[in-house]
């Protein structure tokens, strides 16, 4: 198992390597202007000494080397339209706690709210006129149908108009967090309730389950003890997938509500465009997703003893 | 000695209960009949008349709900590309000086927006960029997926290649590439589809390249293969029927999914230009009067419309899934 992770761990590392050398090298084509408070007012040399400055007018090899010397010691570079002068990595360790409670918490909420969901509606499946299942399937067509950034607006129309609730979000006030956050775990809720009702309807067709109910078993007990437990492990695969879903989801919700994190800071740089800021938190996201689907693979390895690295067969 | 003996009990009930059924009284001519020799039928074989595309609108049709859908999605689409065709039909970024913010009424049927422009033929023409830009990352997806798929699926030697490849960049989410990209680029609806289709098709090259891998040494395939069927029947006879499914299920997602992202993108103010009225353009200015309740039908108008939209491509898409699936038609 330790091997395993460890290879899984250098593999993880390498692609981040990769990864970040592609991108590094994209947005060097980011528009010039990005990098100066006031480009419109200045003259041609200005602008050729401040690249130099920058170290943008060095050949791509010697910058993408600065860039992974600046890189280990800790060092983004600077913000020059958003706030003047300040160190992204300041400026991102500022942004990181409140994005990550928010979060943490609906990604908990969609675990909480979306495998109950499933087990209702797997369980539906067996009675006579199938409500439960037939409102479920409703509920996840919907949420997945309808892309995020238009049912997040309804969702802040319905909760600001007939509720009362506050537009812009208040980290004091956690009351205010709701909207974001039920946002945020809406698509999950279904993500998670759609597939554990897959699986676990494949799973109650097994014989021996089939087996267990013709012994007499209740349907709670066979539901609970052997459906759901074999039902649960193949789940866990979704868990990165989610973890990216609101990850990008909060770029979205934070804007939408004020909320100071990380989400919000992207758009916000991204129309002000300030290039350095950019460049941070795009390779901060993508260092994220690879850590998270590292995290759901060895999570996936602890659970179920049969998959190796050697073995697995283009992905996940 | 005892068991034999329980086995004789045994055999006897069962032949009383056997005469019991044929009890009745059966003429001798009852028992058999001739055939009538029929030369053609004879050489017909084992012959069966089974066909994929019949057996698969059968197993669509069966589903009312997506019958529904499908109806009410070819009308969408077939008034969204001929309202432009339409008697005075005006040109959608027209502006009529003094109507501004109009509700709905007769003369603007779904009224009019902050500058004086007809909602009616902004959405319709939104609708049809978005539906370009959609149905433009959906046959990208499914060209370029198929071949690297099936490339990736046939040819051991790039089995590896490709996969480590396809593992590296599986990592990054699609909307962080199209954010990448509509940064650098000027903003356009090529940038977009540029953008989206730029990592898209990787998901679908991964499940048929999984497909072919499953079906390419099947024995039916193999007995083809020694039977000298050209490659190219193998191809289409054995391995299509097997992708169908798969590629109109991706296909009908990437549409709604690449309108969402043009939303999306367009929110944080990398879309479009404003000039070009598309879904998300009129969703972001519709969003400005969110609150506003005599004028939020800005807002919902084409919320709607983008829903109609989506939610019908996700139906018809997961219902023709199942049908076209040969594993369905088998009942």
């Amino acid at each position: 198992m330790a091997r395993y992770i460890l290879k899984r761990l250098l593999r993880s590392l390498l692609t981040l390597f990769i990864i970040i050398t592609i991108v590094f090298s994209l947005l060097r084509l980011m528009p010039i202007e990005g990098y100066f408070q006031n480009y419109e007012k200045m003259s041609q040399t200005q602008i050729d000494l401040g690249l130099a400055e920058l170290g943008l007018d060095q050949p791509l090899p010697i910058q993408l080397l600065n860039f992974y010397t600046d890189l280990l010691h800790g060092d983004l570079g600077v913000s020059n339209k958003y706030r003047r002068n300040v160190e992204v990595t300041q400026i991102i360790a500022e942004k990181i706690p409140i994005s990550m409670t928010i979060g943490l918490i609906s990604l908990g909420i969609a675990l909480a709210v979306g495998l109950p969901l499933g087990i209702l509606m797997a369980r539906s499946t067996r009675t006579r006129y199938k409500i439960g299942d037939k409102l479920g399937t409703v509920f996840v067509v919907l949420i997945q149908a309808i892309p995020a950034a238009v049912y997040y607006l309804i969702i802040q129309f319905f909760g600001t108009s007939a509720f009362h609730m506050p537009l812009r979000a208040n980290m004091n006030e956690p009351i205010t967090l709701l909207l974001p956050i039920l946002s945020l775990s809406l698509g999950n809720i279904a993500y998670y309730a759609m597939w554990l009702r897959r699986y676990m309807v494949d799973e109650s067709n097994k014989d021996y389950v089939k087996l267990a109910r013709a012994k007499g078993v209740s349907a709670g007990d066979i539901s609970r003890k052997h459906v759901f437990r074999n039902a649960f492990v193949p789940l866990v695969q979704f868990i990165p997938t989610s973890v990216i879903l609101t990850l990008m989801g909060s770029l979205y919700v934070e804007s939408l509500y004020s909320i100071p994190g990380m989400g919000g800071l992207l758009v916000t740089v991204i129309q002000r465009q300030d290039n350095t800021v950019v460049q941070a938190l795009v390779l901060f996201y993508a260092a994220i997703s690879i850590l998270g689907l590292l995290v759901g693979d060895i999570l996936m390895a602890l659970l179920d003893p049969r998959i190796t690295l050697g073995k697995k067969e283009g992905g996940r | 000695m005892s068991v034999s003996r329980y086995k004789d009990r045994k055999t006897e009930e069962l032949s009383a209960s056997l005469e019991g059924h044929v009890s009745r009284d059966y003429q001798p001519e009852e028992y058999f009949q001739l055939a009538e020799y029929d030369p053609s039928a004879a050489e017909l074989g084992s012959y069966s008349n089974y066909s994929y595309w019949g057996s698969t609108f059968r197993a669509f049709l069966r589903s009312p709900v997506a019958v529904f859908f499908l109806a009410l999605l070819v009308l969408v689409l077939a008034f969204t590309f001929i309202e432009p065709l339409l008697p005075y039909a005006p040109e959608a970024n027209t502006i009529y000086r003094g109507d501004t913010n109009l509700r709905p009424c007769a003369e603007y049927w779904f009224g009019t927006n902050s500058i004086g422009q007809d909602l009616w033929s902004q959405i319709w023409s939104g609708t049809r960029t978005s539906l370009l830009i959609g149905f433009a990352v959906a046959c990208m997806e499914a060209v370029l997926g198929v071949i690297m798929g099936v490339l990736w699926g046939y040819v051991r030697k790039l089995d590896f290649l490709f996969t480590e490849i396809y593992n590296i960049f599986d990592n990054v989410p699609q909307t962080l590439v199209v954010i990448i990209i509509s940064y650098i680029l000027r903003p356009g609806v090529s940038t977009m589809i540029f953008a989206m289709c730029l990592t898209s098709w990787l998901q679908t090259a991964r499940l048929v390249r999984n497909q072919v891998l499953i079906i390419r040494d099947r024995d039916y395939n193999l007995a083809s293969r020694c039977l000298g069927t050209p490659t190219w029947r193998i191809m289409v006879k054995n391995l299509l029927p097997y992708l169908v499914s798969i590629l109109t299920l991706r296909m009908a997602l990437a549409v709604p999914a690449a309108i969402g992202n043009e939303v999306f993108i367009t929110y944080i103010g990398l879309g479009v230009p404003l000039e070009t009225p598309t879904l998300g353009n009129l969703i972001k200015a519709g969003q400005v009067v969110i609150n506003e309740p005599t004028l939020n039908y800005q807002l919902f108008l084409p919320v709607l419309i983008l829903s109609i939209v989506t939610v019908s491509f996700y139906i018809v898409g997961n219902s023709f899934a199942d049908a076209a699936d040969p594993k369905n038609h088998v009942k």
